[in-house]
């Protein structure tokens, strides 16, 4: 079989055609069960999001033997909180403090902790950040408008194998006493990237 | 010697678009049925993750640079299901079709949730390490796979032809340049390894930052 020959070019040039061609083609054949297909769009749209790392990074504020075990054995900690599974298989945590800024990015794909995270933003999937984020990613922070002074030290990892990472960002001033379910609310996305930092209260 | 999917490093990309937060998952409703398309075909078990990475790889460079994300996605599965055989060219044109023999593993609704928890992960047991974390490492340069002449692998041609710490050791996992091409999963042992910005850019970058990489044992030699 030849090794670079393209049969997708045999597909509708409009994007939403070529999807719905090949879709019906496969649901004819019995390949594909399209309530199959409802129900991962409804797992990734609805229920594996941002919001189980930010349980993950709040309970590690809070928690410091669960933190101590995240950072040993990001994998055991993240699934003793019930979160496993499709690209989350492997899983590392590092944390951002004074002197050290994490940032995570796959310049070969889009590799990324889906069941910490769920589905990648756009940005992250973009030529621009996969391309820069390990050459100048002080430039890139700055996009996102996080400057970094040049006594904290920038680590980037790229996710180059099935091992997936999670930022612990640092947590914010003034949040003392404050319950895990409230400081969630101030983890963002981004913050789990190292593409920013956890909201101020 | 990689392919255009390799763009670490590179120069003219522009800025960064960072987007809201709260801004929806899929952009556009086939998007979502991409994604959704991607992970049911691959559960009939026709190919592997690694070789679903390397169909994305070899699109057409042309197509590679201006196929939004998931064009990519349905590009590269229409491919995989074409080399495998599990549909026909004509099939694609329109022509007639009957069921497939691998109806019967077709992904259930109701197993779902079982089988996107579950995963597939890919440590395996394997070979010792023939490396220790503080050891120094150089990599392999060119950055190509070594069995298969423009075959996949994981090794980004910034971080070839040079020398970093390892710095985590995780056992052995499943080798992608083998995996990716039907050459078994041949697991060997991966590491962290770590990189100075400075080492891999030069001045432009700031003294100390460093660039981690996953990396298997077979992309290293001792440094």
């Amino acid at each position: 079989m030849p090794h670079d020959d393209h049969a997708h070019s045999l597909l509708p040039s409009e994007p939403a055609l070529r999807v719905k061609a090949l879709e019906t083609l496969l649901t004819r054949k019995g390949l594909i069960d399209p309530a199959a297909l409802d129900t991962i769009i409804d797992t990734y749209a609805h229920k594996v999001g941002p919001r189980n790392g930010a349980a993950v990074v709040a309970r590690a504020w809070t928690d410091p033997a669960f933190r101590d075990r995240l950072l040993s054995d990001g994998t055991s900690a993240v699934a003793e909180m019930g979160f496993t599974g499709r690209q989350g298989e492997h899983v590392t945590a590092v944390e951002n403090t004074e002197d050290t800024h994490n940032m995570v990015v796959c310049t070969l794909c889009s590799c990324y902790p889906w069941s910490l995270l769920g589905i990648p933003p756009g940005w992250y999937k973009s030529d621009a950040y996969r391309a820069r984020a390990v050459r100048e990613p002080r430039g890139v922070l700055a996009e996102f408008g996080v400057t970094l002074p040049h006594s904290t030290k920038v680590r980037v990892w790229d996710s180059t194998a099935e091992i997936r990472y999670l930022v612990i960002p640092r947590r914010p001033n003034g949040t003392e006493g404050w319950s895990p379910e409230d400081l969630a609310t101030l983890v963002t996305r981004d913050s789990m990237i190292g593409c920013g930092e956890a909201r101020r209260p | 010697m990689t392919r255009i999917h390799d763009m670490g490093g590179r120069f003219g990309d522009g800025p960064v678009t960072p987007e809201p937060e709260g801004a929806r998952v899929f952009a556009e409703a086939w998007h979502a049925r991409a994604l959704a398309l991607t992970l049911a075909s691959g559960s009939l078990g026709q190919w592997t993750l690694d070789r679903s990475r390397h169909a994305r790889e070899r699109l057409a460079p042309a197509d590679y640079a201006t196929f939004t994300y998931y064009e990519k996605w349905v590009a590269a599965l229409t491919d995989l299901l074409v080399e495998t055989e599990t549909i026909t060219r004509a099939e694609l044109e329109g022509g007639e079709t009957a069921l497939s023999p691998l109806a019967g593993k077709r992904l259930a609704s109701d197993t779902v949730p079982d089988v996107l928890s579950k995963g597939a992960p890919t440590d395996r047991r394997g070979p010792p390490p023939a490396f220790a974390v503080g050891d120094a490492v150089a990599t392999r340069r060119p950055p190509r796979n070594d069995r298969i002449t423009g075959g996949h692998t994981r090794l980004p041609a910034y971080a070839s032809g040079h020398i970093g710490n390892v710095i985590a050791s995780h056992g052995s996992h499943v080798f992608p340049d083998t995996n990716a091409h039907a050459l078994g999963e041949g697991p060997e042992p991966l590491y962290t390894v770590a990189f100075s910005a400075r080492d891999l850019w030069g001045p432009d970058a700031t003294q100390g930052d460093e660039v981690m990489l996953d990396l298997w044992q077979s992309y290293l030699k001792p440094a």
